[in-house]
């Protein structure tokens, strides 16, 4: 027997209007309510609200949680100021990516933000390598929940429902927040390419808050957003998704997140590894436009000529751009923009140009 | 054209039958549950297919979905329009969304596709 799926506190509100619900990672969660097009586009052009609940949510506190979270991830923790978020990587020793995750540092605690599919791997992971700390580390991804505002219009919806002016919030800053009189976090962050926040709030005010946004914003385009659009609009945006881009059997640098790397600052776990491989010949992540409707989906054979040179990890079909894009590694001789490649989509080959990556980049205000 | 006149697919094709004449699409609860459709796929006309048989796919941002003949025969026409008009899919599935059309050799397996009260009985029980 399989475990009962987790719910989040929006689940009810889910069923009764009409998300088509699916097996996310051990959560059901909603892929999409109207359809991965019109939510998508309402995110590029207003705004969509999101249930992210099923991120993993764990605190750091202690005399050495900045320590070990420095031995944790990849990215330089020491120097995050208060009210900062970071980006990094929890490596192995071999140099291959455990999880992506956000670093936010608040007053007198830390909370890392990893995915759902990781969150076990990843909370056995620290318990592992946390003798000796002194530290206390709680994983609160039940008793709270988490919302995405997402898209130009976001600004003014967070502002509707905190108690603080979020207007001065600059990109990946992070504060706490009264929100609709609930004590929570908020942060300049997300996953689709546009501006927009990411709220933590006790699960029991949850539903309370989703359903004040959904009203409040209705008159501002805002729309339920299904977890379908979250992936194409952060494809569009060339962020990498666990499981797709990332893996364990690739690393920070061939990945292109050598900006999350900082191994001056600390000795992470796999710093080693990480470093032999930033000085290898690699695969690099590239972005493909494909001529045609087919999609190419993860696991597509790139081609140059008669010769297998990569790989796809995610495609679709771009709402904004009307093309089939997706994301490949290819061997670095094929990797430079402009190079024609062949894909083998389910059989055919679909030509395809290497081409600069974000596919999208939100207009500047 | 009227569901009421249709056969049905529990992989969710209509087939439309006139003799040996055949008139194959997919349903309305079909292209409902695919939702942003990106490309049709049919076959060249004089195509030979048996019941069964994959004679073309569907594919939305979400999936790539097979498409089946629900009889054996050939294919003497198909909606060259439909790859430029997805939308007729989904505004009119039994009507400007038909997909392909048959000369029907062998309609046996016609016998066991469902009527339409069975067939959206067979959606409803599926819990979709």
């Amino acid at each position: 027997m399989s475990e009962p799926l987790l719910r989040t506190p929006c689940h009810g509100w889910h069923v009764a209007n009409g998300a088509r619900l699916v097996d996310f990672s051990g959560w059901e969660m909603p892929v999409q309510y109207t359809s991965i097009t019109e939510e998508h586009r309402a995110v590029r052009t207003a705004a969509g609200l999101f249930d992210i609940s099923h991120m993993g949510r764990i605190v750091f506190r202690g005399r050495d949680a900045c320590r070990l979270l420095d031995r944790l991830v990849t990215n330089d923790v020491a120097s995050i100021e208060v009210g900062r978020v970071r980006y990094a990587l929890v490596c192995n020793t071999a140099g291959g990516i455990l999880d992506d995750v956000l670093v936010y540092r608040f007053d007198g605690e830390y909370l890392l933000v990893v995915n759902a599919s990781n969150r076990e791997k990843i909370v056995a992971w620290i318990q592992e390598h946390s003798e000796g700390y002194d530290v206390e580390i709680e994983d609160r991804t039940g008793d709270w929940a988490m919302l995405a505002v997402q898209g130009p219009r976001s600004l003014e919806l967070a502002s509707g429902a905190t108690d603080v002016d979020v207007a001065p919030m600059r990109y990946y800053r992070c504060a706490p927040v009264g929100i609709l009189g609930h004590a929570g976090w908020i942060s300049r962050t997300g996953y689709t390419g546009e501006d927009g926040f990411e709220l933590i709030v006790p699960a029991a005010a949850t539903s309370e808050l989703w359903e004040h946004l959904l009203r409040t914003g209705g008159a501002l385009g805002l729309v339920a957003a299904g977890l379908g659009c979250r992936d194409t609009l952060r494809l569009e945006a060339a962020m990498p998704l666990y499981g797709h881009e990332l893996s364990e059997q690739i690393d920070p640098y061939t990945a292109g997140l050598g900006f999350a790397v900082k191994p001056e600052a600390a000795e992470f776990i796999g710093r080693e590894a990480v470093l032999a491989a930033a000085s290898r010949e690699l695969p690099q992540r590239v972005g493909l436009k494909l001529e045609g409707r087919r999609i190419a989906r993860g696991g597509a054979t790139v081609f140059s000529g008669e010769t297998a040179v990569g790989e796809v990890t995610s495609g679709t079909f771009s709402p904004t751009l009307e093309i089939v894009i997706a994301m490949a590694y290819v061997t670095s001789a094929s990797a430079a923009t402009g190079t024609a490649v062949e894909v083998d989509v389910r059989g055919q080959r679909v030509a395809a140009e290497v081409v600069e990556l974000p596919f999208y980049r939100r207009p500047l205000q | 054209m009227d569901p009421a006149t249709l056969l049905f697919s529990t992989s969710h094709e209509w087939l439309h039958l006139d003799g040996d004449q055949a008139t194959i699409g997919i349903t309305d609860f079909a292209v409902e549950h695919l939702t942003d459709l990106v490309f049709v796929d049919l076959p060249e006309p004089g195509r030979a297919l048996a019941a069964g048989e994959i004679f073309g796919e569907v594919e939305s941002v979400k999936a790539v979905s097979d498409l089946y003949a629900p009889v054996t025969g050939e294919v003497t026409e198909i909606n060259t329009a439909l790859p430029d008009d997805l939308d007729a899919l989904s505004e009119d599935p039994f009507g400007r969304g038909w997909m392909i059309r048959m000369t029907v050799s062998d309609a046996t397996a016609a016998e066991s596709l469902l009527n339409e009260i069975a067939y959206r009985t067979h959606c409803n029980a599926a819990g979709h």
